[in-house]
């Protein structure tokens, strides 16, 4: 199914909860409220038309200081969605606010999300509610802060760990 | 002047001449530097010439750290457990920019220089150093080792 196939059944299906769609040279996106993307997940993943079996990528974007943003959601929380018996692709977006920045986890539908989202609650701080084991993945447990941050500062320096630690 | 303190300025001597021709380095190699220390240490670069052509891949038989390459904070532990566990005595050498300063990782996930963490005798800059660079390394270090006095 083409990208703006998926976009309208997904619009059909879920409503105002899309917030927005866009396609950019072949990629197609939609943006669903955070309430539905536990849903839409799913859906994407069990309807037979898409059969989004693959969870290639989960990541974050960090909109602090992105040109016209700035006033809107700090975080974006990206799915990369493949469907290898399609083959096509699909990406979906939800939009948090850093004062609550939590999205429902992914685990259950995909367990590879259970590594990615350990990576991005490292590196952005997004909180993935029902995560069963969310401890940082790359960064050790001494760490503070949240190194992708566009607020976290260049030169800041972490306390050495030692052997015992 | 005693016959004692002359006997053991000689003995200095002579253990420090036998030493810096017995290096057995220990190298940790963590990056890209690695492929200069492998083509010093090969036959073109030929560093059996300085007596130390034996690496060994456990601390407790080696004189030398070689540490090569980015030391990160979570590597941190392990280069300090691997100096702790080498018998005296016992020399660090930070092969590379990022082991000197961090280099250009001036980032959250690197060491700013190894000797943050353990104590280096010889520094060789470099990204990575030219083989010419790293044997004036070892020969300054093996002036330092026959110099220094020598604890038994």
């Amino acid at each position: 199914m083409d990208g703006a196939a998926i976009l309208e059944r997904l619009s059909g299906r879920f409503g105002a909860a899309v917030v927005e769609t866009h396609a950019h040279r072949g990629d197609h996106t939609a943006v669903v409220a955070r309430d539905a993307l536990r849903a839409v997940l799913a859906w994407c993943r069990d309807e037979p038309a898409l059969a989004f079996d693959m969870l290639m990528d989960l990541t974050a974007v960090d909109d602090l200081k992105f040109p016209g943003r700035e006033d809107g959601p700090r975080f974006e929380v990206v799915y990369h969605l493949y469907s290898v018996a399609h083959n096509h692709r699909l990406r979906v977006k939800a939009r948090v606010d850093e004062d609550d920045a939590v999205v429902p986890t992914a685990t259950g539908l995909w367990p590879i999300a259970d590594w990615f989202e350990r990576e991005v609650w490292d590196m952005f701080g997004v909180r993935f509610a029902g995560h069963p084991d969310l401890r940082r993945l790359l960064m050790y447990e001494e760490f503070v802060g949240h190194p992708l941050r566009k607020d976290y500062p260049i030169e800041r320096r972490q306390p050495l760990i030692g052997p015992q630690a | 002047m005693g016959v004692g303190s002359f006997f053991t300025s000689k003995l200095d001597a002579a253990i420090g001449w036998a030493r810096k021709y017995s290096i057995f380095q220990y190298p940790f190699v963590t990056a890209c530097c690695g492929m200069e220390y492998m083509a010093t240490a090969c036959s073109h670069y030929d560093i059996d010439r300085f007596g130390a052509g034996l690496p060994r891949f456990s601390p407790r038989q080696a004189d030398v750290l070689f540490v090569v390459g980015t030391i990160s904070h979570k590597m941190a532990p392990v280069l300090k457990r691997v100096y702790d566990q080498m018998t005296e005595p016992k020399w660090v050498v930070a092969f590379g920019v990022c082991t000197c300063t961090g280099g250009f990782y001036t980032n959250y996930a690197t060491v700013q220089g190894i000797d943050t963490i353990i104590p280096v005798d010889v520094y060789i800059p470099g990204c990575p150093p030219r083989p010419e660079s790293v044997i004036d390394g070892l020969m300054k270090l093996q002036d330092k080792i026959a110099a220094q006095a020598q604890r038994y």
